[in-house]
């Protein structure tokens, strides 16, 4: 028998919104088993979004559900977090929103170390708004706004979210279907911020304009350029120009920042 | 039993107004001059149980504001001129998602940097107009340490009555500035707390007007799951563009405030019963006006003191009943002419009305206001 | 408005004079149970430049809170005293750092000198107490404050380590105020 996704999806609200080939759904079901599989309760759950395709994702699931304003859902999920320490929260967004409008907030959600999940599904592209180039594009790509090649270098999610401090940092791609979920559960179980960058394609708005002839073909490249963590200890950097590296790239136990200012309240209270 | 006193500047006593109304969140970034409430609060909440978090700018701190309020906690931001700026967007989110929170902007000279440690009146029309679309404003402008810990209580209480942002905007005179307050006891002052939906959760919708104008809202993690989105809504919550709904809710959400007007405004008169001239003023500038009134009076000339006490909705009522009355009107301002455009807005051409205005970060004096009653005569 | 009483402590940022205005206030509106209202300006800078508080004492309330025509001025720098010293009283009190403030304003106002920056640094022991001997001389100069509440205030506000040398300080203000008000 398959998993129910049913039991998690609102009644009434899909259709989604992304178009055909668009990872997202892949990811959200991903999700989903991941919050089945920790046993999360829907009442206990916030699930936080800022804005953009990706960040869509939680109008669909049956959870307490905050669609904010671009590049801002990870400072909402601070405020719900440390409001109220006893809810799993758990933030979704695509690139542009979470590295570029919303890069300030990323970076110190990551050094406080806050007990949220950010969940980043990286299809290097600002696809609501048709297809400009995102801090993740790659150099030279094709976008509506990068006609002759994009002329900067993109951010790598994973090195920046470690860099800030970080405690939980992984990758998968949308074609590792089966990945996503274990990835994301281990980064619900993870008391801290954890980071899952999921690696996705737009047909539509990158696609098209940098000669994937197809979905498939988007797909397969996704499929290719994955290299799981143990698997890339063994290659050399040679064999490693060009690939991604998948799985959980980094885990460390700190202090987590809600429980920790929950201990200072004691403390003071106490006198 | 005598109540407890203290000698202390406006800005702590509105960080004491806020614990005393219930708030128990505080999100902030530095900034002057409105600092002090940030500080006083990373003192105070952890001793009754709340959390204050210093965030890494003031769009994320309004962010953090309204995440906190959907937990069921009132939750305040405190800030000035730039960052009221910043503040903007989320301010509307809070306004179509309408989420309660307060937000407290100490008003300091601009626009950008401007002066920040002098003072201004100059932020009244951003907290009307600040954020774009069409949306509610209620923005309370105290004029004493006393009144402004008793305005922060009253944004609280119109913030979770109305299900909408409340602004407290004293000018940095009226923030700084140290008097002896009175702290009022448990009970004295009227707290309001947010009503509780009284539908089992799958029967909730965050908009149901059959609720009326202000539906309750549920807090997350109280067993009510719903959908909350800056785009816009339904009753349920979700998005749409519906056009008929879309035009209900967004007229809904102004129609809240504005109905309630006459229950929201609050001013105070002063002298004006048989008076010719009438100053409006508001914040520190009223007292300079106060000051000139009694020294006219003194000189045989009949002003006086209608004081805005609450800015948005704005006493319209009030303005053209008052014109009606006087022979002129003064709007002395630490602006450009902000108040005088409102209230000639009010007083259809009944009576000429007039602005003293001062924008280089001293107060306008009762001299200057003194001046101008003069000049009218 | 005859009941209002306005003075004014400037001087250099890191004076203390902030505190000083502030003790002032609290004597009058919790200890002496009149009305009091502080405000201050200053710079960006939290050390030098010139800076002011002022404290407005009155029995009825107060409205301006900020000094219309100061009754009593401390400056304890030049730079002060030539720039917070026009809008003095005439038939009020100006005093000035003896040693700091060599070109006092000519007016209709009894100026008081009084060495207080080496009073504090010499015969208090501690320069930083500076703001209290201050305090203590224009308490004694304007009777705006009993001197019981004023030393109540001072107390109130210091940790209780530095009771002793802030008690001493306020002492030697005021007695060199009476001596030189003589």
């Amino acid at each position: 028998m398959g998993f129910d996704y049913g039991k998690y999806i609102r009644p009434g609200k899909l259709p989604h919104i992304w178009c055909p080939g668009c990872g997202h759904g892949i990811v959200m079901k991903g999700l989903i088993r991941a919050i089945d599989s920790v046993g999360f309760s829907k009442d206990m759950t916030s699930i936080v979004s800022g804005i953009g395709c990706a960040s869509r994702l939680p109008g669909y699931v049956d959870f307490c559900t905050l669609h904010t304003t671009h590049g801002r859902g990870v400072a909402f999920a601070t405020g719900i977090k440390m409001a109220k320490p006893e809810m799993n929260v758990i933030c979704v967004g695509g690139d542009g929103d979470g590295v570029a409008i919303g890069g300030n907030h990323f970076i110190h959600a990551c050094r406080r170390n806050i007990d949220i999940t950010y969940l980043i599904m990286n299809n290097n592209i600002y696809g609501m708004t048709g297809g400009q180039f995102s801090p993740t594009t790659p150099t030279g790509a094709k976008a509506s706004t990068t006609p002759y090649g994009n002329p900067d270098p993109p951010f790598d999610i994973a090195k920046l979210a470690i860099g800030a401090g970080a405690t939980f940092v992984a990758r998968g791609t949308a074609f590792h279907a089966a990945q996503i979920d274990k990835l994301l559960a281990e980064a619900m179980r993870h008391k801290g911020f954890s980071v899952v960058e999921i690696l996705d394609s737009c047909p539509t708005t990158y696609g098209r304009r940098n000669k994937y002839k197809s979905v498939i073909e988007m797909m397969n490249h996704l499929k290719d350029v994955a290299v799981p963590l143990s698997a890339a200890e063994k290659m050399t950097a040679e064999q490693l120009r060009g690939k991604v590296i998948t799985g959980v790239l980094y885990k460390e136990n700190k202090p987590e920042y809600a429980s920790e200012y929950r201990k200072l309240v004691e403390r003071v209270q106490a006198g | 039993m005598s109540k407890k006193v203290a000698f202390m500047q406006g800005n702590e006593a509105c960080a004491h107004g806020a614990i005393y109304a219930g708030c128990r969140f505080f999100a902030g970034y530095p900034i002057t001059p409105s600092t002090e409430v940030a500080e006083v609060l990373s003192a105070e909440l952890p001793k009754v149980g709340g959390s204050f978090i210093q965030m890494e700018d003031e769009i994320g701190a309004m962010a953090a504001v309204i995440g906190a309020s959907l937990t069921g906690v009132k939750a305040l931001t405190a800030t000035s001129g730039p960052g009221f700026s910043l503040k903007q967007e989320n301010i509307g989110y809070a306004c179509i998602t309408e989420v309660p929170c307060v937000i407290i902007n100490v008003m300091r000279g601009g626009p950008s940097t401007g002066m920040p440690t002098g003072p201004s009146q100059s932020d009244v029309m951003q907290a009307k107009w600040g954020t774009h679309g069409d949306h509610p404003a209620i923005c309370l402008v105290p004029a004493s340490v006393q009144e402004l810990f008793t305005e922060t209580v009253r944004a609280f209480n119109l913030s979770e009555k109305f299900r909408t942002p409340v602004t407290v905007m004293p000018d940095e005179i009226v923030g700084h500035m140290r008097e002896r307050i009175v702290f009022p006891e448990p009970g004295e002052l009227e707290v309001v707390n947010r009503p509780a939906p009284t539908v089992p959760p799958a029967d909730y919708r965050p908009y149901d007007t059959s609720f009326g104008d202000v539906p309750p809202l549920a807090a997350f993690g109280s067993g009510y799951r719903f959908h909350v989105t800056g785009l816009n809504k339904a009753e349920d919550g979700f998005p749409t563009t519906r056009a008929g709904i879309v035009q209900a809710e967004e007229e809904r959400q102004v129609r809240k405030i504005e109905k309630a007007t006459d229950e929201i405004v609050t001013w105070e008169e002063y002298l004006l019963d048989d008076a010719d001239i009438a100053i409006v003023a508001f914040g520190s500038t009223s007292r300079s006006a106060r000051f000139a009134v009694n020294e006219a009076r003194k000189h045989g000339i009949r002003a006086g003191l209608f004081r805005i006490i609450t800015y948005w909705p704005f006493p319209e009522k009030q303005i053209a009943d008052l014109a009606s009355r006087v022979k002129a009107i003064i709007t002395p301002e630490m602006n450009l002419g902000m108040t005088l455009h409102e209230v000639r807005r009010c007083v259809k051409g009944m009576t000429p009305v007039s602005g003293i205005f001062r924008v280089d970060g001293e107060p306008i004096g009762p001299a200057q206001i003194l001046a101008g009653i003069r000049e009218v005569m | 408005m005859s009941s209002r009483y306005e003075m004014r402590f400037s001087g250099a940022g890191g004076q203390g004079l902030i505190l000083a205005g502030i003790i002032m206030g609290e004597a009058a509106a919790i200890y002496d149970g009149k009305q009091a209202v502080q405000s201050q300006s200053y710079g960006p800078e939290a050390r030098g430049g010139a800076s002011k508080s002022e404290v407005i004492i009155s029995d009825q309330p107060i409205d301006f809170p900020k000094a219309t025509a100061v009754d009593a001025l401390l400056a304890l720098t030049q730079e002060a005293c030539d720039k917070y010293s026009s809008d003095l009283k005439s038939g009020g009190v100006l005093l000035i750092d003896s040693d700091l403030v060599k070109n006092a304003p000519a007016g209709d106002f009894t100026v008081v000198r009084i060495p207080i920056i080496s009073t504090a640094k010499n015969e208090v022991g501690r320069a930083i107490v500076a703001n209290i001997v201050a305090l203590g001389a224009m308490v004694a100069l304007t009777k705006a404050v009993t001197r019981e509440s004023a030393e109540r205030a001072v107390l109130s506000r210091v940790p209780a380590a530095f009771s002793e040398l802030n008690r001493k300080a306020f002492q030697m203000g005021y007695e060199k105020a009476v001596a030189a008000r003589k």
